[in-house]
């Protein structure tokens, strides 16, 4: 067993557990940190694999920017309180029993289809440094990134509009 | 580094991934906080995620990290309606249990 079978091990223990505990967890201000860790750690699936700048982006942007939301949000609405009540047992049921099938369904179909997944054969090619990402960015993907922008204007201003209270009328 | 694949395997990136989005799954059917469901809806997106850039990784090829960018500003954008909207529900509401949304049931 390699050191590096044994770092992801230990990452994706943290991430699953972690996963769990944010669904588990009756307070949401406990939940909002568990996913902050379950963030941290799939950073460190990114730096396992060698793509740093990916790694440092979605630190800035979950751990950061989303979590912080998630955080105002709760405080705002003095949501951190245990007094919510469980959905009906049915429904519970019926979440466990689709969580297992989907798990079972979706590893069964990628492992029946492992004969089409060939070897793997490191070229030793540079493809993830930043240099290479800023080109394919910017060559390839230019419009959907101008799009993106778009986007983030657009949800900016709607979340200020959606937001804002609204003058009672008299 | 770069034979990371050959150690750890790309079955054990897949099965990570199906587990953490299977949560994710579970996450949204199981609470009725509708914060909670946005971030099993976030659990689920990054499940998506890590699986893009092992596959980037597999293929020896950038454009499926690029693809990651472009899902984290739709997940960044997605989370800024979503709790405004979650917000001006508590405003009309005063509560975010998603079983009392039945307005529109009939």
């Amino acid at each position: 067993m390699s050191a590096l079978l044994i770092i992801f091990c230990v990452l994706a223990a943290i991430t699953l557990s972690t996963a769990f505990l944010t669904v588990f967890s009756r307070n949401p201000i406990h939940s909002a940190i568990y996913l902050v860790i379950c963030f941290f750690s799939i950073a460190g699936h990114y730096l396992l694999l060698n793509s740093q700048f990916l790694a440092i982006v979605h630190i800035i942007v979950y751990s950061g920017a989303i979590m912080i939301l998630f955080l105002f949000t709760i405080m705002l609405m003095n949501l951190n309180k245990e007094n919510e009540v469980h959905k009906p047992r049915v429904t519970r049921l019926a979440a466990v029993i689709l969580f297992c099938s989907t798990c079972l369904i979706l590893i069964a179909i990628f492992v029946n289809s492992k004969p089409i997944v060939g070897e793997y054969d490191a070229t030793g090619e540079d493809f993830q440094s930043i240099k290479k990402l800023g080109n394919v960015l910017l060559n390839e993907y230019m419009v959907p990134f101008e799009y993106a922008s778009i986007l983030l204007l657009v949800a900016m201003i709607g979340a200020v509009l959606l937001s804002k209270r609204e003058k009672i009328e008299k | 580094m770069n034979n990371i694949l050959n150690q750890i395997g790309i079955e054990n990136y897949i099965f990570l991934s199906v587990i953490l989005f299977s949560i994710g799954v579970f996450g949204v059917l199981y609470r009725r906080n509708a914060i909670i469901v946005f971030m099993s809806i976030e659990i689920m997106l990054n499940a998506v995620n890590l699986l893009f850039v092992a596959f980037s990784k597999y293929h020896q090829d950038a454009q499926g990290q690029v693809f990651v960018f472009f899902s984290m500003a739709v997940a960044a954008a997605e989370v800024a309606v979503g709790l405004a909207i979650l917000v001006s529900i508590f405003r009309n509401l005063g509560s975010i249990d998603i079983d009392n949304l039945k307005n529109l049931k009939g």
